[in-house]
């Protein structure tokens, strides 16, 4: 919309006469730019310096700048300013005072040597987080011993909304994934099985598979990724706003009141989820076996009879709730441990998730080598 | 183009915001001249914000109409809406700076949008900007969560000002800042109305600012501007609301010589 503006250089021996013209204004810059960086090298050359401003139509904060930039180019004596119409002297003044401390320039560093100190940190940081988890897995004990002694200490409302929202709220998609996951499994399980004629065996995998591992561990991987992120954000935006210290400062124990709780809730609905996306995985696998495989409901239920003991299935449920407190404890440290910015509380929260999946997945093969050992 | 676009730079007509059943703007009427700063003044919870914010096209209104330097301002996403916000630059009450860039970042962010300018100029108008509101240019290294309160609203001013806009929406700029800087920040607010023909539109609660930067003062009491008009007026006003405001124990404490 602005008239081009213009800046005339006109050089008499050593004194240099500058007249800035038009609108020098931030709609403008590009062009004020190059027009300034044009007239750098001649002002650095220069013994004296006068600009005249009298050509200006209109002047902002940044084309001030722009001009006082260029004036103090100048080795020798300061410019002098001269036509400044009233309007613009206060705004001139200002600038003259800005930008006059050399920022020290960011340390340049050797790009290898950076990341090779990015790994190492980061290594040795993976201490910390050892000892965050232990730490709240301290915190969570005390805090339960207090409940013991004074049982009335328990947030029972807390308690019982959490198990609602990661327990009930959960059961539709539990459902639904574990049902498919059986009946992929069973599909699958006929599909290569029959060439060697094992079609009966695809109810022994499908059974054992479940109970044992996939049923407690899609489960777990589910709630992770629902109530553990949940969680994480929730604790993470109210330590941003710095509620968990409003709290803390009445005397109440945010572990006590926040994240007991929660854990609590996951440690109590995981096997219930577990049992229930078990069966469902069950289901889906006999209804592939009928339609699919041609195994009547009650040939395959004698089947399962034989192939699954109590055992098995105890094996998948002792694992549960271990696995909720895991990611209990690492969807609420995580939370606590966000910063200041919505960033932060992203990157907190996707820690939260994958951490909390690759602990469930470690834990489940810990307990495949004791269930080994123990012959269970 | 009709004059009165010529002259005002916010133009509010019989306008009506509420939440639920509770009417908090009530067939309010305002026109705020072009280059002058107007002070606006209300009870707490009074609804200053909610008119500021209504304004610029952030709480729908019941009826009534907005004008910004001659748009017609609807929702955030209307055409008018996005046209006049390349002429104002806001300050909220809490600030409001993105919390994962750095201050000087949040300054340049304007800038960085809606201009094409070399990197080296971008941190010298940075830094230029916070020395002109009273930071050090070291401040601008640090997050929004590392700055303390009054900190806080002087890099919001900041940004609100990157790009020198015609009208700025200040809501309580000096609230939590000690006298010197608000009387720094009153001079600064000055001097770009001066240069840039700033209009400015402050919500504030300084009796002071009030007093040394504002050419008028408007005052919102049950929903309405109940007086408006150069200070010196409003201490006449023989509204009973505004009379308590200025003539209060806490007021008079302030100001002596006031009558
Ligand atoms: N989003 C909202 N939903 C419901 N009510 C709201 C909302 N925003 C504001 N209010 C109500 O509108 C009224 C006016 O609020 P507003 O923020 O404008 O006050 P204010 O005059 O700015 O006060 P202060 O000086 O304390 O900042 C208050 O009663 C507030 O509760
Ligand atoms: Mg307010």
């Amino acid at each position: 919309m602005a008239t081009e503006p213009q800046l005339a250089v006109t050089s008499r021996g050593d004194a240099l006469e500058l007249r800035p013209d038009g609108f020098w204004i931030a709609a403008n810059v590009t062009v004020l730019e190059a027009l300034a960086d044009a007239a750098a090298p001649q002002v650095e050359r220069a013994k004296s310096l006068k600009m005249d401003m009298s050509g200006l139509s209109e002047l902002d904060t940044l084309g001030a700048w722009l001009l006082e930039k260029l004036s103090r180019q100048i080795a020798g004596h300061p410019a002098e300013i001269v036509g400044v119409s009233e309007n613009y002297a206060g705004l001139i003044e200002e600038v003259r005072h800005v930008n006059r401390h050399n920022l020290p320039p960011p340390k340049a560093r050797n790009p290898v040597i950076a990341k090779v100190e990015e790994v190492g940190r980061a290594a040795w940081n993976s201490r910390e987080d050892v000892a965050v988890f232990l730490q709240m897995l301290g915190s969570l004990c005390v805090a339960l011993l207090g409940i013991i002694r004074k049982p009335r200490s328990l947030r029972l409302t807390s308690l019982v909304y959490q198990l609602y929202r990661v327990g009930w709220q959960a059961i539709p998609i539990i459902l639904l994934i574990t049902f498919l996951i059986g009946a992929i499994i069973a599909q699958q399980g006929f599909f290569h099985f029959r060439k060697f004629g094992a079609d009966s065996y695809v109810v022994d995998m499908v059974g054992i598979l479940v109970l044992r591992e996939l049923g407690v561990l899609i489960v777990a991987i589910m709630v992770a990724g629902r109530s553990g992120s949940a969680y994480t954000a929730e604790l993470g935006s109210m330590k941003m706003r710095e509620e968990i210290d409003a709290l803390s400062t009445m005397g109440l124990d945010p572990v006590v009141v926040l994240i007991l709780p929660r854990v609590l809730a996951l440690v109590l609905a995981l096997p219930i989820l577990t049992f229930i996306g078990s069966m469902a995985a069950l289901y889906g696998g006999g209804l592939v076996a009928w339609f699919y495989g041609g195994m009547g409901p009650s040939i395959f239920i004698a089947r399962l009879h034989d192939a699954v003991s109590v055992t098995h299935f105890q094996v998948g449920m002792i694992k549960a709730p271990f696995m909720a407190l895991v990611i209990g404890i690492v969807a609420c440290s995580e939370g606590l441990r966000v910063k200041g910015s919505a960033e932060s509380l992203g990157k907190q929260t996707t820690t939260s998730v994958v951490k909390s999946i690759f602990l469930v997945i470690v834990l489940d093969g810990l307990f495949a080598v004791f269930f080994a050992s123990i012959g269970m | 183009m009709d004059t009165s676009v010529g002259k005002f730079a916010i133009r509010v007509n019989d306008l009506v915001v509420g939440f639920g059943h509770r009417v908090i703007l009530d067939h309010l009427s305002l026109d705020v001249r072009r280059g002058e700063i107007l002070g606006l003044v209300g009870a707490s919870g009074g609804g200053k914000s909610v008119l500021m914010r209504t304004i610029i096209g952030l709480i729908p209104r019941r009826s009534g109409g907005i004008e910004v330097m001659g748009a017609r301002i609807g929702s955030p996403h209307d055409v008018g809406t996005q046209r006049a916000a390349g002429k104002w630059g806001i300050l909220f009450q809490q600030g409001a700076l993105f919390s994962s860039l750095t201050a000087r970042q949040n300054i340049q962010f304007p800038l960085r949008e809606n201009l094409v300018l070399s990197s080296a100029l971008l941190d010298e108008i940075a830094t230029a900007k916070l020395e002109m509101v009273g930071l050090t240019p070291e401040d601008g290294d640090k997050f929004p969560s590392e700055l303390s309160g009054g900190m806080t609203k002087r890099v919001a001013l900041a940004r609100a000002l990157a790009l020198d806009p015609a009208i700025v929406f200040l809501d309580e700029p000096t609230s939590g800042l000690d006298p010197i800087a608000a009387g720094d920040f009153d001079a600064l607010i000055k001097t770009l109305q001066k240069t840039l023909g700033l209009t400015v539109f402050m919500v504030t609660h300084d009796l002071a600012s009030l007093n040394t930067v504002c050419d008028r003062v408007a005052a919102l009491a049950d929903g309405n501007i109940v007086a408006i008009g150069p200070m010196r007026e409003l201490l006449q006003s023989d509204h009973p609301w505004v009379r308590a405001y200025f003539h209060g124990k806490r007021s008079l404490m302030l100001q002596p010589k006031a009558s």
